[in-house]
């Protein structure tokens, strides 16, 4: 084990070169859905459980499968009112489990990027080879499925290896989100020197963190997304931010919490200077424009 | 450091389940439900009566609300036991004096240790749901097709005892083993509210046949709300009553939509939370286009018209 993977360097918040995204928008807000699905019997993994309760986790199971026999299509009902941008956290296997779903977000015009296969297959304990067929597998699975070029990954179950951003890259990826260091977007650092863009996901706005790790009510993630989205809106005037509302439509889409997230999408889509974008889109713009002066000032 | 190869393989990757309880269907795609009336909204409300015993053995695990300090437990015991002698006593009140109807789901230990609640909550007329032995009989794979059947045969009959054949069954902890809902349908269960996994009801595959899933809002259970997410009482109205309206609205938009509450006499039954039942059952009794019925009517209606 290594103290630090040494992927982004230094870079003092307000002393970096100033961010422009198109049209002089002051911040870039992405939606990410978590479209997953997780097994009922997965094999074990040496470092994780899949589910708390013995065999079968019904409670676990039914769970997430809620949130794809009812939440998904809740969600997009709500996010076809809004000018946002979607792009999909996917676990691959979805694709082939229920592609009924798959197709509706591609109706949307939404982007799909990697989750790993299932959110029951770990990383943890995978050779190198082993997790790069796993990421690979599931790149091809977008391209087949939607015909799209997947270009963002995001560990399946946050579940990583020292090797899991250099293997993405190596296999032609544009973005990781699975760092949680910046509200901007920054450059990662490969073993390969293949490009590879750190789009900021979040942690604190990931209604699962919100509502399963930190317990918060329903009303209160509302406010929270305001507040959030306030002060990276106010420092957006002075270089370019990013916004990322992790949601997963098991949690967000629950009948309880549903209008607390409706009511803070028509806060934040009511400010002229959103840039609506796909995190491809971020990515593409931050790569074309900010990349190599960000390398260089560090 | 690799993993076995299987970990890589997905002998389950398919079109719909990884298994064969029950195909796979997105809410919008089913025909219509109707409730009674032809209202919009059907809420049920069903009161968990519950027993912890004092000698845990905590197999396969330990029973959400069951007892944590060394044995005896007298704090824990006697305190969800407060839910069979105060807490219950404070909810029929309160459902009484609001005119709202709901279902009771009982441990079988309840019906020996507590014979008057047990007689009382049967001449009700209510529908009284078995709720397995008691909170530490948890159905797992360890007990045996056997030992599983005896339990469920066991409760039924406790049930059977003081009123007519129980319909409904929710396991202990809603946990089952993979046999359960084979059991429950060749016990004469017709439905089980154990999978959380939709808000209609559905059929579920049992080997002899099929049994209806009833699914719960557990999200919204009080014991979730404000016992695991330590929200407040008034939250916790708040948030039933943003689950009443937005699913109102999608009704009066849409198709029927289905909200089921479960709340336990040991939680919603303590004096400082009472208020907020009786908050939110004073709403629930003012709601138009809205009908309170229990899980057997949500059951039976799902079936007359599937």
């Amino acid at each position: 084990m290594k103290s630090s993977l040494d992927y982004y360097v230094d870079a003092p918040y307000f002393q970096r070169p100033r961010i422009q995204w198109p049209g002089g928008k002051r911040l870039a807000l992405w939606i990410a859905p978590n479209l997953e699905f997780y097994e009922l019997a997965p094999p074990a993994n040496p470092q994780r459980a899949a589910w708390p309760r013995p065999y079968p986790d019904i409670d676990g199971y039914g769970t997430r499968d809620y949130g794809n026999r009812v939440g998904a299509e809740r969600l997009m009902r709500v996010l076809d009112r809004y000018p946002t941008r979607v792009s999909v956290s996917l676990s691959t296997a979805l694709c082939i489990h229920h592609p009924e779903i798959v197709q509706m977000g591609l109706e949307r015009h939404w982007e799909y990027f990697s989750h790993g296969i299932y959110n029951t297959r770990y990383a943890y304990g995978m050779d190198e080879a082993q997790e790069r067929e796993m990421i690979a597998e599931s790149m091809a699975l977008i391209a087949e499925h939607t015909g799209q070029h997947c270009d963002g990954y995001l560990a399946p179950a946050l579940t990583h290896t020292e090797f899991s951003l250099d293997l993405f890259a190596e296999l032609g990826g544009l973005y990781t989100c699975d760092l949680f260091h910046d509200d901007q977007p920054t450059p990662i650092r490969t073993r390969s020197g293949a490009r590879l863009v750190s789009v900021p996901y979040s942690l604190e706005m990931n209604d699962t963190i919100v509502y399963v790790v930190n317990k918060i009510e329903p009303r209160r993630y509302g406010d929270m997304l305001k507040t959030h989205f306030d002060r990276l809106y106010q420092e957006g005037a002075g270089s370019g931010t990013v916004m990322c509302i992790p949601l997963h439509p098991y949690q967000v889409s629950h009948p309880h919490r549903i209008a607390a997230f409706r009511d803070a999408l028509d806060y934040i889509c009511g400010h002229d200077g959103v840039w609506h974008a796909t995190a491809r889109e971020i990515a593409r713009h931050y790569l074309e424009h900010h990349y190599d002066v960000a390398l260089v000032a560090t | 450091m690799s993993l076995d190869q299987n970990y890589l393989q997905y002998p389950l990757r398919r079109r719909g389940m990884d298994h064969d309880r029950y195909p796979f269907s997105m809410l919008h795609e089913r025909p219509p439900l109707r409730w009674p009336g032809d209202k919009p909204l059907a809420i049920s409300i069903v009161v968990a009566v519950e027993h912890f015993p004092l000698n845990q053995q905590g197999r396969p695990f330990k029973v959400p609300g069951g007892m944590t300090t060394a044995y005896p437990d007298l704090r824990h015991f006697s305190l969800r036991d407060y839910g069979n002698r105060v807490g219950i006593w404070r909810i029929l009140r309160a459902l009484d004096a609001a005119g709202v109807p709901a279902s009771f789901a009982l441990n079988a230990a309840v019906i020996e240790r507590f014979p008057t609640l047990a007689r009382s909550l049967a001449a009700r007329g209510d529908e009284l749901i078995a709720h397995g032995l008691h909170m530490d009989a948890l159905h797992h794979q360890g007990l045996g097709e056997d030992t599983e059947r005896h339990w469920i045969e066991s409760a039924r009959d406790a049930l059977t005892a003081i009123g007519p054949a129980p319909r409904g069954w929710l396991s202990p902890a809603k946990q089952q083993s993979a046999l359960t809902p084979d059991l429950l349908q060749e016990a004469g269960f017709s439905y089980m509210l154990d999978w959380i996994n939709d808000e209609w009801p559905y059929r579920f595959a049992t080997r002899n046949g099929s049994i209806t899933a009833v699914p719960l809002s557990t999200e919204l259970e009080d014991r979730f709300v404000m016992l695991h997410n330590l929200h407040s009482e008034n939250s916790w109205v708040t948030q039933v009553s943003d689950a009443i309206d937005w699913l109102s609205s999608e009704a009066s938009t849409g198709s029927p939509r289905l909200l089921t509450l479960l709340v336990h006499a040991w939680v919603i039954g303590q004096a400082h939370r009472i208020a907020a039942f009786e908050k939110l059952l004073a709403a629930i009794a003012a709601l138009n286009d809205t009908i309170v019925i229990s899980p057997h009517t949500i059951a039976s209606s799902f079936v007359a018209n599937a």
